[in-house]
């Protein structure tokens, strides 16, 4: 796994795209930041992150869109799989080398907090590792939808449009089962649909709230998107289409 | 040493492989020889574990590779047909990234490349990105790359497809050197491949494996007779009726005059008579000098094309 998440990683760099990505990040949270933080004199790091939140989930096709599909598409994902590594391996290498990256915008948009930091003394330091935190483990949610789409097809194009729409679709969700009143009998489909709302427990995060059970979600909501990924590519090696 | 037992792949309603059992020695170079779309590919992914087999299994000393798909896999090196190639890399750092997935010690990954890039001879490009390479290039590093973490079986899939006439003699050379080392499997369309460089074939058509045995046997057996072409100066009536007077003579076939004075003839005998002898001593006492005589063998070809008929039936 770490041969693979290396040569992910550096590749990101080698290519122009972990630099239009982390550019584009830093771009738009220094327009949040002056926005909400500079220009209405506000301490709070969560509307920052809020905004980035949603910048993100469109930007993050970038990183994840050719993961896999190019792999496939190019026949090099012939050398993965038919090497002693496991697909766990190759999938969760590129995974994390996706989620490196955006550890590095985000460690870079901490200049933020410093500079609040030494301008304001509103700020409290738990709070925002706490907002930080979520940030972190909502965006590696994307990413994993991002490497599920990309496992799925060999175009690079469908990829980014199928992570665009989900993610739009899962930011909807919450407006979406307030659009409706349901019968009581059918209160559970609010209920499932509220299973996929992301952004639910990010507002716990940005309260300054750590849920242990949130953080689980997360992780699990990754977890569960790469197995569906490998299982995606095993799928297709038994495939008789 | 690969023991390919009763394997089936379907795609739809076509059967890509269909109930194919052959083994590969230790130490040999197979051909494995096909039609475009006959399923040499999809038989060699099966084999490398990159497929799976809708039923049936791939042994490799006594391992199965659904099973123990590690162990089977360190132990066999791929070359696909189109080289699984990283073009924003440079040789020596995709040849670095393969022994790093492939479980290559890290202190012995120098010395590694070293001896690989030099065999393969690769050595002057391990600079260089891979997308800025030629053609020929581009195969020796799939082929270099097949070769990291030393495995015992080589698997190539039509290496020298593509290729321009200096790099495929140069490739087949490659192969032959590698084969004095390693088990190699190599699969061609083309026959003067498999004829210059391997030692025993399987033939598949149709998904179905149609013949499997040394080149040396293959063409001796498959062979009912013996054919001579004959150049002989006289008239062709006479010529003829004197040939077809020989005893073991089954057919005289007429040519026609390819010099001036001379006829050709295709003299057919039984293969258990050598009919040589008698055909000068009767062409000395008609009076008739023999220009030429040349013994047709039975070209890998010929064996192919009787192999894999339309209708995929063994003659």
């Amino acid at each position: 796994m770490l041969a693979i998440w290396k040569r992910e990683f550096q590749n990101y760099f080698l290519t122009p795209i972990g630099y239009v990505f982390t550019g584009m990040f830093l771009l738009l949270g220094g327009y949040f930041f002056t926005r909400y933080n500079l220009m209405s004199s506000s301490a709070y790091v969560s509307t920052v992150l809020g905004n980035l939140n949603t910048a993100f989930m469109l930007i993050v096709p970038i990183l994840t869109m050719r993961l896999l599909s190019e792999e496939k598409r190019n026949r090099s994902d012939q050398l993965l799989i038919t090497s002693p590594r496991s697909i766990w391996d190759i999938v969760l290498g590129k995974y994390f080398a996706a989620c490196s990256v955006v550890l590095i915008a985000t460690v870079l948009s901490l200049v933020y907090v410093v500079i609040l930091a030494t301008y304001s003394e509103a700020i409290s330091f738990l709070p925002v590792l706490c907002n930080y935190l979520g940030f972190v483990l909502l965006s590696m949610c994307y990413v994993a939808i991002g490497v599920l789409m990309s496992s799925i097809t060999e175009s690079q194009v469908v990829a980014a449009v199928l992570t665009l729409g989900i993610n739009l679709l899962l930011q909807l969700i919450d407006s979406t089962s307030s659009m409706w009143t349901l019968p009581s009998y059918l209160s559970f489909i609010n209920v499932i649909v509220s299973w996929f709302s992301l952004y639910t427990r990010y507002s716990d995060f940005s309260a300054g709230i750590l849920s242990i059970a949130n953080v689980f979600y997360y992780l699990s909501f990754s977890g569960i998107m790469l197995f569906l990924a490998v299982r995606v590519i095993d799928r297709r090696r038994w495939s008789e289409g | 040493m690969i023991e390919i037992q009763n394997i089936t792949k379907r795609y739809g309603a076509k059967l890509a492989v269909d109930n194919a059992s052959f083994t590969i020695k230790k130490g040999e170079i197979l051909g494995f020889l096909g039609r475009n779309g006959a399923g040499k590919s999809t038989t060699m992914n099966i084999i490398t574990g990159y497929i799976s087999a809708t039923s049936g299994k791939v042994l490799l000393d006594g391992h199965e590779i659904l099973e123990e798909p590690r162990e089977v896999k360190r132990r066999i090196g791929y070359l696909p047909e189109m080289p699984p190639l990283y073009l924003d890399m440079t040789v020596d750092e995709y040849l670095r990234f393969v022994c790093s997935i492939k479980d290559v010690k890290p202190s012995y990954i120098k010395s590694h490349l070293d001896d690989i890039t030099e065999l393969i001879r690769i050595t002057e490009v391990r600079h260089r990105l891979i997308k800025n390479l030629s053609k020929g290039y581009r195969q020796r590093v799939g082929m270099a790359q097949a070769l990291v973490g030393n495995p015992d079986v080589v698997i190539m899939d039509e290496p020298t497809v593509g290729l321009d006439p200096k790099q495929i003699i140069e490739i087949r050379k490659l192969i032959k050197q590698l084969g004095e080392d390693h088990t190699i499997v190599l699969s061609s369309h083309i026959l003067n491949e498999v004829a210059d460089v391997c030692e025993r074939v399987v033939i598949i058509n149709q998904g179905k494996i149609v013949e499997e045995n040394t080149l040396e046997n293959l063409t001796h057996n498959i062979s009912d007779s013996k054919r001579y072409m004959m150049r002989i100066i006289g008239t062709e009536r006479e010529i003829y009726k004197a040939l077809r007077e020989i005893p073991g003579t089954l057919s005289v076939d007429e040519m026609g005059s390819k010099e001036a004075g001379s006829y050709d003839f295709l003299v057919t005998s039984d293969p258990q008579s050598d009919i040589r002898q008698a055909m000068f001593m009767q062409m000395a006492k008609a009076n008739h000098p023999i220009l030429m005589m040349k013994p047709m063998e039975l070209e890998l070809e010929d064996v192919f094309l009787q192999l894999t008929n339309d209708t995929g039936e063994v003659n």
